[in-house]
């Protein structure tokens, strides 16, 4: 828990409904740092609140031991849908970064203490040829705006958390991720 | 070592388990571990081993009895209200010496509750739990590579004091994801067990019952069982410290709420505040010489028991410091878990620390 | 008064017809004379011998007046908790597969407090014996309704006699079990009389062989006498059984396996 490095520990929320994709766009962010042999927590929202629709995970990549796995007040925030935006904008660390899905998210008031970045990465994921890729587009943002890893632990933690039935599909996932990437 | 894998705390239990050799898994469903049956229903058939999804708790604690008594490695688990009905089997578990491994994975109680992270079955794991004189190994990882290496510890410790063993986890544990190194099959000890019920194969009779009729005899029973205890807590005792060396506030805490404690440690000594942290590993046997030492170290003025409960494992802090220096309680209840700045906060209040 | 020395001299003499089983230990059963435990554990006993099976032999031992039957039987036994025999047998089998697994309950240990356990052990296939001892009564704890108890049968805790209204029926355990597809084995006898004895003995050996054989879970419901807390005379309490207990809870085979039910022995 050192302040030497003063990218990390870097806390992260995910937040959006369920079947978004939110849970696996945290486990690839713990995989691509846990590549780059750092300490890496994820933890998700889980049972009935689940149920409900809505889910989110909290990931902390760090240079040493992590200790609590849940944080108040998140460096980056990656914004799905509209109710985790209310729910969790106020909660974001002065000079954080939000990262979110512009194309579905719409008439908040936004931040002018942290850097807000909009996407419209429904329109992305589609133009790529599927909407479920909208959680790689933002995934590529968060490793563009927080350097926290390279573009090569990325790609291998998507292989790894890829099944060998769906390889076929990574080339366009890495697509997703350029394309969020352009987003800073 | 092996390399790390990302995995949540529930599947790691289960693959240390099956590392382990352990391969017969009873259990009955109920959320917060339903991630530890479901892979071990997937993996288990693959190991030749065995899973068997009983028709309740209850019947699931008994099979690890018979299991358990033919001497393989054997485990089941549960959360909180489970783990209730299972309490009749373990006490039978305990006088009849079963090796065997439980794990809770502690909910949100009383009653149905809720299924949110707590730690208010500790009097029940840590006094016995069933009725009668006897006690479980209690372990407490505090991080997902613990729970894979408490797995192994845990089975081991079953058999070289035959004798039931508990992991106390909970739900955030069980759930979250963290690097780990999974442990060797190489370094899994054997233990032999004459004493299972696999069939007379020309010995006389194995026996394994809990029953003793004659009070002498259940007596002496007991006392038995009691030196094995002593023996457990001469010899098996873990817990780390953190932070103690120059520390004049000094909280214990286990599991997931130790690791907002050390976080909490962290933010109070740029604060300037001397905060430590003792967290025992093991809860059975407690860590009651390394409390009183620091109790009696002229740096301490005093002790916070930081846990998610309305004060449980404070009687047994309170029973260590024994009057030396003030002990005070930090719980959050019902499944609420504190932040880092909220156990600070609490902590400068019980103490008026500036 | 013929002396010891010439009795002793007749007996050298004397052709065996029967003897202790060897699977059977020689300590004195502690149940009430009279009380048909006794035999019942010689049929066991008897067919653990004839199949030649002592030294794979794991028992499990009720909680009711035979939950000291392990100190009866030459073999591996556990002793479990009231209700859960079917449970441990269960844990014991599927750990020791190549083993014989029997456990020995009575009507409260295995109709009431562990009726779950007995049907999802049976309902699984279990591939294990049950001994159940049906004598409509809770022996050990002193003569409390059973769940087998008949209408209008005075018990310590129906001492009016069973009420229906209030108590329910007895309950038919095979005739319930006998529609499981993995119960393989299944057959109601009773200890009243010698040729009952002999069909009961044989029931409990297809039961065994049932087991040996692979093919599923086996159980003997034994109808037996508690001449103790009936409060009668064991020919009285024979005459009961036969008048009163029988007629509900007929003398049947339920269920034997088909030819194609065999996988092999074990
Ligand atoms: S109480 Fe009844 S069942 Fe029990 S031993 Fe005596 S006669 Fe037999």
């Amino acid at each position: 828990m050192s302040k030497k490095n003063n990218k990390f520990p870097l806390n992260l929320v995910i937040a959006g409904f369920g079947g978004q994709g939110v849970l696996l766009a945290g486990k690839l962010i713990a995989e691509a740092g846990l590549h780059e042999g750092r300490e890496v927590s994820w933890i998700p929202s889980y049972g009935p609140e689940m149920r409900g629709g809505t889910a989110n995970c909290t990931v902390i990549l760090s240079d040493s031991e992590i200790g609590s796995p849940v944080v108040e007040n998140p460096d980056v925030l990656m914004i799905l849908n509209r109710p985790s935006m209310d729910k969790f904008l106020p909660s974001l660390k002065k000079d954080g970064i939000c990262i979110y899905n512009k194309s579905i998210i719409e008439g908040f008031t936004p931040r002018s203490d942290v850097k807000m970045i909009a996407i419209p990465a429904s329109e992305i994921a589609d133009k790529i040829g599927s909407t479920k890729l909208l959680n790689m587009v933002l995934v590529g943002s968060f490793m563009a705006n927080s350097k926290a890893f390279s573009e090569e632990s990325l790609a291998y933690a998507l292989k790894k958390s890829t099944s060998a039935k769906h390889q076929n599909l990574l080339p366009l996932n890495e697509k997703a991720i350029l394309e969020g990437a352009k987003y800073i | 070592m092996a390399s790390k894998v990302l995995m949540k705390g529930n599947e790691a239990i289960g693959e240390a388990a099956m590392i382990a050799g352990c391969r017969h898994y009873f259990g009955y469903p109920i959320t917060p571990q339903s991630e530890l049956p479901a892979y071990l229903a997937k993996h288990m058939p693959k190991r030749d081993g065995v899973f068997v999804q009983a028709e309740s708790e209850v019947a699931a604690i008994n099979m690890v009895y018979g299991s358990g008594g033919t001497g393989v490695r054997v485990m089941t688990s549960s959360s909180s209200p489970g783990i209730s009905l299972k309490q009749e089997g373990i006490s039978y578990i305990a006088c009849a010496e079963v090796p065997c491994l439980i794990v809770n994975v502690v909910r949100g109680g009383p009653g149905l509750g809720n299924i949110a992270p707590a730690q208010s079955d500790y009097f029940q794991a840590v006094k016995g739990g069933g009725h009668g004189d006897y006690k479980l190994i209690v372990l407490s990882p505090s991080s997902v590579q613990e729970m894979a290496d408490f797995t192994v510890l845990g089975f081991d410790l079953a058999d070289k004091y035959r004798t039931p063993v508990m992991m106390l986890s909970d739900g955030y544990l069980g759930q979250m994801m963290e690097p780990v190194a999974l442990p060797e099959a190489t370094n899994i000890k054997k233990y032999d067990k004459p004493w299972a019920t696999i069939g007379a194969r020309g010995r006389g009779q194995n026996l394994i019952s809990s029953i003793h009729l004659v009070p002498e005899d259940m007596e002496k029973h007991i006392e038995h069982l009691y030196k094995k205890y002593a023996e457990i807590e001469k010899n098996e005792l873990l817990y780390e410290e953190y932070q103690c060396g120059d520390a004049e506030y000094v909280m214990v805490s286990y599991g997931i709420t130790a690791r907002i404690c050390k976080t909490a440690c962290v933010m109070a000594r740029e604060q300037g505040i001397k905060l430590g942290l003792l967290r025992p590993k093991t809860l059975w046997p407690f860590p009651k010489m390394p409390i009183s030492k620091l109790a009696q170290s002229k740096n301490v003025k005093g002790f916070i028991s930081v846990e998610l409960s309305t004060g449980q494992m404070i009687e047994d802090v309170r029973l260590a410091v024994n009057g030396l220096k003030p002990v005070e309680l930090f719980g959050r209840t019902g499944g609420v878990v504190p932040t880092p700045n909220e156990v600070l906060t609490n902590v400068k209040r019980l103490f008026s620390i500036k | 008064m013929k002396d010891k020395a010439k009795i002793l001299e007749e007996v050298k003499t004397m052709k065996k017809v029967a003897t202790r089983p060897k699977c059977l230990s020689d300590r004195t059963f502690h149940y009430c004379p009279g009380c048909t435990h006794g035999v019942v554990h010689r049929l066991v006993a008897e067919t653990i011998d004839e199949l030649a099976i002592q030294e794979k032999t794991i028992g499990v031992a009720p909680v009711g007046c035979s939950v000291f039957a392990y100190w009866y039987f030459n073999t591996d036994f556990s002793q479990a908790a009231h209700g859960r025999a079917p449970a441990v047998a269960t844990g014991i089998k599927r750990s020791v597969p190549g083993s014989v697994v029997f456990t020995y309950q009575g009507d409260g240990d295995l109709a009431a407090i562990g009726t779950a356990e007995i049907i999802h052990a049976a309902n699984r296939g279990e591939k294990i014996t049950v001994i159940f001892i049906n004598n409509a009564i809770y022996g050990m704890t002193g003569g409390q309704m059973a769940p087998t108890s008949l209408i209008n049968q005075k018990t310590q805790t129906s001492p009016y006699g069973r009420d229906s209204e209030t108590m329910g029926y007895p309950i038919r355990v095979s005739e319930m079990l006998s529609g499981f597809e993995g119960v393989k084995y299944l057959s109601r006898v009773a200890v009243d009389t010698p040729a009952n004895i002999v069909k009961a003995k044989a029931a409990i050996k297809k039961a065994f062989q049932t087991q040996l054989e692979g093919k599923g879970f086996s159980m003997v419901e034994v109808l037996s006498i508690c001449p103790t807390d009936w409060g009668m005379n064991v020919p009285d309490s024979k005459k009961w059984l036969q008048e009163n207990m029988i007629p509900y809870y007929p003398l049947k085979e339920f269920k034997a396996p088909k030819a194609e039910d065999a996988k092999g022995g074990e």
